[in-house]
């Protein structure tokens, strides 16, 4: 009886001691999670979420302060990754914080542009070009779509304009199952 | 919009069980004449059984009924679990086991084509885990009267001892076990014929040629039949020639209990064997080693269906570790699926 | 080596339907109201117009200039008058438009001048931008770039010609065999030469006797060797020929030339002849017009010409429901009839029910492993189908999805009617947009990192310069006593250097108001200087938000609303 409950203390010990010495063996490096995260984010830096930035989302995600359908430009396909990913339930998405639109790049009206640069502040990854009194442009290969640059527009000339499907963009459709039909 | 390509080779899943029910036919036919046309009413119960049980499946989940039963599949899946059980099971026995291949086998996990596990093996395999007594009565060629088959089959009054004889494998099995007699010996009782169980052999011929159809019209390739064959016949074979006294030959596993039904019709079942041509080796191999193996050393006297079943549990693995090469990766060591 | 075949795994045998239109020789199709000529040919090159509406184009006159690495030119297919540069429905499945430049013909078809190309007498890469300009691409149907093909490997041992034409329904390479051998071979020997191979090899498929004794009546004498390859669909794909006249097998994403073997298709030959013999660019090509019409046949079509014109030389017969681009088993439906004939159209079909019926509904994969036996890549299609059906597309390319070459034999043997290829399609195009997507992700976050990094040092920069000048500030005020009263008022908060230089502007403010100080933009219209002025407003305002924290941002951000034009 002693014995027994010695050699169970025992393997207990050491069963607890190797798992401790494997915590800090193998301690994973930085939080893989964030990045994981991150990774699905689409990189809009839109801010709809009511973070500033993908990343800082990501973060509020991982410490459990955001849900996971707060992203309306990554759409239902994000929340099913994250769902994915953190092992939980999908849920659509929340309608306070926007809805799916199609993919759009900011377009500014050149006519209408008085080079005030708040459009360029406004960007979070930089994609417009322009100086003070000077014509703005949006670099279209750069634009994420996030819309952040049309609301301090003082004159309202950007547009958020969908990107048109290019023979190069163009995707082959899901085949139609045809289960279904006949009979 | 419909894409290319825009000719389609004129077949279907439906041609395919066609072609397997036609094939099945010569066996079926050398079953009725040398055993007695008690099978046929059990096709015809089972039959009806499968598609009454394939229509409300399909109903159930709102599938489209009408194309999904011309399919013959259900038919298909019948034919295979009357053949393997004695022909003068009684009718509720059958439909029980058709029902639990079409509804439990097939339907719930996903109907055609998403069943992990043989349906008629399994049926098999409950059924005799289920029933071993009404399961093992098998009647010795030509003994038993129509009349006599009818009355069985609709559940009349069953003399066990005076209707049925023990099978090949089975007399062998107690032959064997009874430490007393070698495999000579008990070659001599009336239940052997030149090859195996007398009359028995009549119908596995009748599989053959069935099988040399099936493969004759493409619709099975040959690695499992010879794979299944080759390795019952090596193992037997191997055995037999250390102690011819304790195993039976080669051509005796091969020619009683459904070892050729096994090796073209049951094996060959697509949707739940293995895929690839190394898999497929793999696979009916493997089915042909464990039936060997509960034969001569198991508790029951037939050991195919078990053995299907757990190389069905192998499939995943073995397609995922068999995968051809593609063209080009001539030195990729495993193809897809690493 | 000589003689030997080698086998591709699967492979089928459809219906080949080739007399219908192989008979009669190839006619010249006449010239449309209107060429249509799109400056995109393919989906990956494009071209940039160099002509202006209403302008008098010559015949081989270039109208598109090669843009990037796989660009070639893009010729005017006769003279006449671009009517319009517009965009067009494009020869793809898509229909999507793509910028055309539509020339008016004037009926005289009078040639540019134009003088042949002395290969031999010219660098080798003089030769391929001879060849880019030309607007040389592969006839074959996939349009690679011809010069980019004999431009990249060396040490070519075998140049492999391929007239195998395996598709059903086709035969413009047969026909042009059958009547331009000796141009063929001579193009083909340029080639040849160009890429520096020891031998030519060209392999038809056997069901073409007559287009094999053509080729071989023509390569008498030389050492070209005319092969006939078994027919069996796909034999005619690139990576499939090459495996049955030399036993080489290409992997997907390497070219042929890392394996000593080049392969071009027999139009592609004849279009190099015509290039460099009679200097004459690409802008025509042999067009089969067959299936469901009157008069079946091969013409040769001027790049441009709408498919209606063609179709009222073949007179498709009254039941035909779609007209089909390319062959019946890798071709495509057209979505309209006003797309015009690109430099790969091969072939125009016009489909009906009975000839091709449509497919019967889909029916669950049963696993019977027909797609495997007939897949000329030895894949397993049943696999990739069961990943791609259920968007697992990482999986679908461990099992090599990108190996798969669409060619259809796993739709076609299919007894479940699935069509396979259709989702494979779907999975690739889903995964390269994924990339694409990726990619633009991957730039974005680290255009944000580097913005906030920015703006980071930016304050720091700002902060900096802030304590040096609240310092000279402080000193100033101290200079001038505590004559003004608000500055006074906020005196304490003058230890926060920030408060203090925004005192100071406010003081600054006050004095401009009273005293209005001319301005270099005085002079200008009424108008701009309220612009001038709105955004000098703006820019103050934003100055000192950004130079302020939160709190004290409330009160200068109330300034904005009042001034807007």
């Amino acid at each position: 009886m002693f014995t027994a409950i010695l050699v169970m203390a025992g393997i207990a010990i050491v069963l607890g001691l190797t798992l401790g010495y494997a915590a800090i063996r193998f301690k994973v490096e930085g939080d893989p999670l964030v990045e994981k995260i991150d990774a699905i984010l689409p990189q809009t830096q839109c801010g709809q979420c009511g973070f500033p930035g993908c990343k800082p989302y990501a973060e509020a995600i991982a410490n459990g302060e955001a849900d996971i359908n707060q992203c309306p430009p990554g759409g239902e396909e994000g929340v099913r990754k994250l769902a994915d990913l953190l092992g939980r339930e999908f849920k659509p998405l929340s309608e306070e914080h926007g809805v799916e639109k199609p993919k759009s790049i900011a377009v500014i009206d050149e006519q209408v542009c008085i080079g005030c640069t708040l459009c360029i502040q406004a960007c979070p990854v930089d994609a417009i070009v322009g100086a003070a009194k000077q014509m703005h442009t949006v670099v279209e290969p750069l634009c994420t779509g996030c819309e952040l640059c049309v609301a301090p527009c003082p004159v309202d000339c950007i547009a958020m304009v969908p990107v048109a499907e290019t023979v190069q963009t163009w995707k082959w459709k899901y085949p139609v199952v045809e289960i279904r039909k006949a009979a | 919009m419909i894409h290319s390509p825009y000719v389609r080779k004129p077949v279907s899943v439906q041609r395919t069980m066609g072609l397997v029910l036609l094939a099945l036919v010569p066996g079926i036919v050398a079953h009725a004449l040398v055993i007695g046309a008690g099978v046929l009413v059990n096709l015809a119960i089972s039959t009806i059984t499968a598609v009454a049980a394939e229509a409300l499946m399909l109903h159930l989940r709102k599938r489209p009924v009408g194309i999904a039963v011309a399919d013959l599949s259900a038919v298909v899946t019948a034919w295979l679990v009357t053949l393997c059980f004695p022909p003068i099971v009684p009718w509720w026995l059958t439909v029980c086991a058709v029902l639990v291949a079409i509804v439990a086998v097939k339907h719930l996990y996903g109907g055609l084509g998403q069943n992990p596990f043989n349906p008629a093996m399994i049926a098999y395999c409950s059924m005799i885990v289920a029933f071993p007594a009404l399961m093992s009565q098998w009647p010795p060629a030509g003994h038993l009267s129509f009349d006599t088959q009818l009355s069985l089959i609709l559940g009349g009054p069953r003399d066990i001892d005076g209707i049925t004889g023990a099978t090949a494998l089975d007399a062998l099995r107690t032959g064997l076990r009874s430490g007393t007699q070698t495999v000579d010996t008990v070659l001599k009782g009336s239940a052997f014929g030149a090859l195996g169980g007398r009359g028995w052999e009549w119908v596995s011929i009748g599989y053959v040629a069935g099988g040399l159809f099936l493969l004759a019209m493409r619709i099975i390739t040959w690695h499992m039949p010879v794979a299944f064959i080759g390795v019952l016949a090596a193992i037997s074979g191997l055995f037999w020639l250390v102690d011819p006294a304790g195993f039976a030959s080669p051509l005796f596993h091969l020619a009683s209990g459904g070892a050729m039904l096994a090796a073209f019709f049951i094996v060959t079942d697509p949707v739940s064997g293995a895929t690839t041509p190394r898999g497929k080796l793999l696979f009916a191999g493997g089915i042909a080693l464990i039936a060997w193996l509960i034969r001569n050393f198991g508790a029951y006297p037939e050991g195919i269906a078990f053995g299907v079943l757990l190389m069905n549990m192998c499939v995943p693995l073995l397609d995922m570790k068999t995968q051809p090469r593609v063209f080009g990766h001539r030195h990729d060591i495993e193809g897809g699926g690493k | 080596m000589i003689g030997r075949l080698f086998k591709f795994h699967g492979g089928i045998k459809p219906d080949a339907h080739k007399n219908e239109s192989s008979g009669g020789a190839i006619r010249k199709a006449p010239l449309p109201a209107r060429l249509v000529v799109p400056l995109r040919q393919s989906a990956r090159a494009g071209a940039a117009c160099i002509v202006a509406v209403g302008q008098r184009v010559l015949k081989g006159e270039r109208i598109g200039e090669p843009e990037g690495f796989l660009g070639t030119g893009v010729h005017a297919p006769t003279s006449g008058t671009v009517a319009a540069i517009a965009s067009c429905p494009m020869a793809h499945p898509s229909g999507l438009e793509t910028p055309c430049v539509v020339i008016e013909p004037d009926g005289e078809d009078r040639w540019i001048e134009h003088a042949p190309f002395d290969y031999r007498a010219a660098s080798r890469d003089e030769a391929l931008a001879w060849l880019r300009d030309c607007g040389i691409v592969g006839l074959g149907g996939a349009t690679f770039p011809s010069h980019v093909k004999l431009g990249r490997g060396s040490g070519i041992e075998t140049l492999i010609l391929n007239g195998a034409e395996c598709e059903p329904w086709i035969t413009c390479d047969d026909r042009l065999m059958r009547e331009r051998a000796v141009d063929i071979l001579a193009g083909a020997n340029i080639l040849r030469e160009l890429i520096g191979a020891r031998e030519l090899v060209v392999g038809v498929e056997d069901n073409k006797p007559e287009a094999v004794a053509a080729m071989q009546a023509a390569a008498v004498g030389t050492p070209t060797r005319v092969v006939a390859v078994p027919a069996l669909y796909p034999a005619g794909g690139e990576k499939q020929l090459i495996r049955v006249l030399t036993g080489v097998e290409i992997p997907y994403g390497k070219l042929g030339g890392d394996y000593g073997v080049r392969c071009f298709n027999v139009g592609t030959a004849h279009a190099v002849y015509r290039a460099f013999i009679h200097g004459e660019p690409l802008i025509s090509r042999i067009v089969t017009l067959t299936g469901n019409c009157e008069t079946p046949g091969n013409w040769e079509v001027a790049i441009g010409t709408p498919v209606a014109d063609l179709l009222a030389l073949a007179r498709p017969k009254a039941d035909t429901d779609r007209i089909l681009m390319g062959g019946p088993m890798m071709g495509f439906a057209m979505p309209r009839l006003d797309v015009p004939v690109v430099k790969g159209t091969n072939c125009i079909i016009s489909a009906s029910p009975r000839l091709f019926p449509p497919a019967p509904p889909e029916q669950p994969c049963i696993r019977c492993t027909e797609c495997a036996k007939a897949c000329p890549v030895e894949l397993q299609p049943f696999e990739l189908y069961w990943h791609s059906r259920s968007k697992n597309f990482g999986k679908a390319q461990e099992y090599h999805l990108f190996d798969c070459i669409e060619c259809g034999c796993c739709t076609y043997v299919c007894p479940a009617h699935i069509p396979l290829v259709d989702y494979f399609r779907f999975s690739k195009s889903e995964i390269w947009a994924r990339e694409r997507e990726k990619t633009a992700a991957d730039q974005a976050r680290e255009r944000f990192e580097f913005r906030n990094f920015r703006q980071e040092r930016e304050k720091a920069e700002k902060a900096a310069k802030l304590a040096a000048k609240a310092a000279e500030t402080r000193a100033k005020l101290a200079e001038a006593g505590t004559a003004e009263a608000p500055a006074a008022a906020d005196a304490p908060a003058a230890e926060d250097p920030k408060k203090a230089l925004i005192a100071a502007a406010l003081a600054r403010a006050k004095a401009q108001k009273a005293e209005i100080q001319p301005q270099n933009t005085d002079n200008l219209s009424p108008q701009t200087q309220a612009e001038i002025a709105d955004i000098e407003a703006r820019r103050k305002v934003l100055e000192a938000v950004a130079a302020t924290p939160a709190p004290q941002a409330a009160e200068a951000a109330a300034a904005p609303d009042e001034p807007r034009s």
